[in-house]
């Protein structure tokens, strides 16, 4: 995987000599990168606004390795022909010169497109148009959706009229406000023209942590490009086409891109046949703040659409964008006791809101039927073997995550095991064997992805499961009950020392579930026929009550939404709860009690 | 059953007719045929072929009513469920469909469940190719004369590890499999109430007290009722699976139980001979359950 550096800055990297091509009455500086690979893909970049093909020249030299690299000013950009009349900037004309620069530097094969901002628009709109997009052997794209497809997307929102399709579209308007600024006649050209144009470095430097040097030519292409948006946004917006692509199409989606919503995508599959998409933790202007990563997903997309080998990364982007519009598409959800039960459940409720899955149990054939089954739902998931007390087991298994899936973005730790039997019936070996796997399971599953999700900044959440039993002494089951106390506890501190670092924690307390957690119980100080007896006889108990899994998964999924502190599941875990804080007189006297066991 | 020779290749051809029905229709569906329609086309193919009576008549199920989704959590009227009867519920392409059927002819019965999907269903694939397991391990364990009740059990914790539920248990009495008598041999049509023939009602009814008297049960679930050792006779036995209740699958047969040994009375059977296709049967003896 490649490294992701944010912020850092690096020594300026020389842009090759143009060259001009005539179409028309415009004149296009288009720039091509040294390479040993001469028979290699040609790979042209089209940069946005207020850009010009400078944006590209720390990413270039790294594809030049590999393929052909070609980039031009759009027209109104850098050292290219800047039209005064705003209908020259119809996309109908920037397409016709993107035709031209193709023809122009690969006439015979077809070129691998990669567009960011503004380029990504008239991306769009190049795969969408024969006979260029015949020309055009794939597309990646970031941070620019098709105006027509977003003319759809806006339509739809607005016809649907739901609470949650009006704010998606509210907040999408408030990313967007510049758009609607640029309208107002002569307010942005003036700022640009009033040293907006000097203060853009350190602008982007404060607001995208990008560091980037002044462009002799940023005061035109910040005054001109606006024409971009004038000549285009009220037109397409409003009346917008149907547009639809064969092209194979990598979308790289920045986490943090201040000029867009992540739903503004939802519909894209619609759109595109051929679609994989990559989350990737950044802003606006990826290829300044992670050349070396856009190298490399483009490399790695170039040599798949040439060699048709698909890589293990891009099988995943491809499910993330089946995924899209569920509710959790694009996420990596770890869960631990995923063999059985709640973790099961929990495991298939997240793939079916599209997450991306690992299934981690002690009993490895347990934790793979899981994922299989996952996968039967449509998600994509990976079963791993890991005894979650065990400090290496875990170690392991959160760098495996890392390495290869990256930081997960919800961790569950589920895994547990049941006990019952008085304190002085259990000996210290049962003690040492319940707090190994609930009560350092949940220490190591905390510890060790909460340190991941720091150390990306990502915005994790990491669910607890405890019990109710954690609000109920009794002389039944004191070990299994300590412990779930003790991880309730955990989760609380956890909680106040994460909060503030934007990761949430939660603790989910399940009441008398009808999971296999009972044939599991041990039942200390008792004879093997004893425990039978005993063990069928909760069973019963249990059945009776009937309490599913799909309850527990349900309330994680909820917990994670809300970012709620606590989760209660049955009216039982909510009675003692409540007991226990009304009248802690009569909750001890009912601990004395034995209920039948 | 005084001739059983004879006897068991009536059953037999019975049963293959009833498979023969269900393979025939499940071939002719189309989108937009409700469940009543098959089920109607099924009845009348059977009659067709000189079907006299019925354990049960045809019922269709599709879409994520082969799940039974919400039939289990409560006695349905005590152990009779209306959710059974065939609705107005239509095929669409890709969804999970079951046909189930019990024809009698001449006194012979036969009670059979056939699985399939309008076009691909990755679950429904899974499922069928899983109840292989079910078939090997009931089979099994009745060989080794273990207590039905226990059989079931097993296919309980079966389904627990698989990831399944065991949908049977929304079947009246939550029964596994059922018995299935010889009635008198005649070729006059007789009654059925509410779907399910008279005759064999009353025989199962009959077995039901005379089992009681014997200490067996003929209706074969997890329950204690069941906890005695495989009675001999024909049991239709049908594991009936249901996945996050958005897709089930099940087969139904006839299992012959004699005084010492089981068998299935017929390997050709659709669920065999598809599994024969995948190279998943006959199973190795070391992967057996």
């Amino acid at each position: 995987m490649a490294k992701r550096k944010t912020g850092t800055s690096r020594a300026e990297a020389p842009m090759p000599q143009p060259r001009t091509l005539r179409r028309g009455d415009v004149e296009l500086a288009v720039y091509e990168w040294p390479t040993t690979a001469e028979s290699a893909p040609v790979v042209l970049l089209v940069h946005g606004y207020p850009d010009s093909a400078s944006v590209w020249r720390h990413v270039a030299p790294l594809l030049a390795g590999h393929c052909r690299v070609v980039a031009y000013d759009v027209r109104g950009a850098g050292h290219s022909t800047h039209p005064n009349h705003t209908a020259a900037y119809a996309l109908e004309e920037l397409v016709a010169d993107m035709a031209a620069v193709v023809d122009d530097i690969s006439p015979d094969a077809k070129v691998h497109l990669v567009a960011h901002d503004w380029g990504s628009i008239q991306g769009w709109e190049a795969v969408t148009t024969q006979p260029l997009a015949a020309r055009i052997a794939s597309y990646t794209c970031f941070s620019g959706p098709s105006l027509d497809h977003a003319g759809y997307w806006i339509a739809q929102r607005l016809r649907h009229a739901s609470p949650a399709a009006l704010s998606q579209l509210g907040r999408q308007l408030a990313h967007s406000w510049y758009v609607g600024a640029f309208h107002f006649p002569g307010v942005f050209p003036t700022m640009w023209k009033a040293g907006l144009d000097h203060a853009w470095p350190q602008l982007l430097a404060k607001l995208e942590r990008v560091q980037t040097e002044a462009s002799e030519t940023q005061r035109a292409d910040g005054v001109d490009g606006i024409k971009l948006y004038r000549a285009n946004f009220r037109q397409r917006l409003s009346s917008p086409s149907e547009r639809y692509t064969n092209v194979p199409v990598q979308l790289l989606w920045p986490r943090h891109d201040h000029f867009m919503v992540p739903e503004i995508w939802d519909d894209l599959p619609r759109w595109v046949s051929r679609l994989w998409r990559r989350d990737v933790d950044a802003g606006h202007w990826l290829q300044l703040s992670h050349p070396q990563l856009v190298a490399d997903y483009v490399t790695e997309f170039v040599h798949f659409i040439e060699t048709g080998k698909e890589s293990a990364g891009l099988k995943r982007a491809g499910h993330r964008a089946a995924a899209m519009g569920k509710p959790d598409a694009g996420k990596l959800v770890v869960i631990t006791g995923a063999g059985s039960g709640i973790g099961r459940e929990t495991a298939l409720l997240y793939a079916e809101r599209g997450a991306e899955v690992v299934a981690v149990d002690v009993d490895e054939a347990a934790a793979q039927r899981t994922a299989e089954l996952a996968e039967l739902l449509g998600g994509m998931a990976w079963a791993r073997a890991a005894d979650v007390g065990s400090t290496k087991d875990m170690e392991t298994l959160a760098t495996w995550v890392r390495k290869e899936l990256g930081t997960p973005d919800i961790v569950v730790n589920n895994a547990g095991i049941g006990m019952a039997g008085s304190v002085l019936d259990t000996s210290v070996a049962d003690w040492e064997k319940i707090l190994h796997v609930n009560l350092w399971g949940v220490i190591h599953g905390s510890r060790l992805f909460a340190q991941q999700m720091v150390a990306s900044k990502n915005h994790g959440h990491i669910v607890n499961v405890s019990s109710g039993l954690a609000f109920f002494p009794s002389p039944m089951t004191p070990a299994y009950a300590t412990t779930k106390a003790a991880v309730r506890m955990l989760t609380e501190c956890l909680r106040a020392e994460l909060g503030g670092k934007g990761i949430g924690v939660s603790a989910v307390y399940p009441g008398v579930v009808n999971t296999g957690i009972v044939s599991r119980t041990r039942f200390v100080g008792t004879t093997d026929v004893e425990q039978q007896r005993r063990q069928s006889k909760v069973q019963r108990l249990y059945e009776r009550r009937n309490l599913k899994p799909e309850a527990v998964a349900a309330a994680i999924v909820d917990a994670v939404e809300h970012d709620r502190p606590e989760v209660l599941v049955g009216v039982e875990t909510v009675g003692i709860r409540t007991l226990s804080r009304l009248s802690p007189a009569l909750w001890r006297r009912l601990a004395r009690s034995n209920i039948g066991m | 059953m005084a001739d059983q020779a004879l006897d068991l290749s009536a059953f037999r051809d019975v049963q293959r007719l009833a498979y023969q029905c269900a393979e025939t229709i499940a071939a002719e569906l189309k989108p937009g045929m409700t469940e009543r329609e098959v089920a109607a086309q099924m009845k009348d193919w059977l009659l067709a072929r000189g079907v006299n009576d019925w354990f049960h008549q045809p019922f269709a199920w599709f879409g994520e009513r082969t799940a039974f989704r919400g039939f289990v959590g409560f006695r349905h009227l005590g152990g009779f469920n209306p959710a059974f009867y065939p609705t107005w519920k239509r095929l669409e392409p890709g969804m999970a469909f079951i046909l189930d059927v019990a024809p009698s002819l001449n006194g012979i019965s036969a009670d059979i469940g056939y699985s399939g999907a309008l076009g691909g269903n990755a679950i429904v694939d899974r499922i069928m190719d899983d109840l292989l397991d079910y078939r090997e391990l009931i089979l099994g364990m009745v060989r080794e004369r273990r207590h039905l009740s226990e059989v079931s059990q097993a296919v309980d914790r079966l389904c627990a590890r698989q990831g399944y539920e065991p949908r049977h248990k929304a079947y009246p009495f939550e029964v596994l499999a059922h018995r299935v008598e010889m009635l008198k041999p005649d070729e006059k049509a007789h009654t059925s109430v509410m779907h399910f023939g008279l005759r064999n009602l009353t025989a199962l009814g009959r077995d039901m007290l005379r089992g009681k008297r014997e200490g067996w049960s003929p209706l074969w679930s997890s329950n204690a009722a069941s906890d005695h050792p495989p009675t001999p006779g024909l049991w239709a036995v049908e594991p009936h699976l249901g996945f996050r209740g958005i897709t089930g699958a099940k087969f139904e047969e006839l299992l012959l139980v004699t005084k010492d040994g089981a068998r299935w009375l017929d390997d050709d059977v659709p669920h065999v001979r598809r599994w024969m296709e995948r190279g998943l049967w006959p199973v190795k003896k070391s992967q057996a359950a």
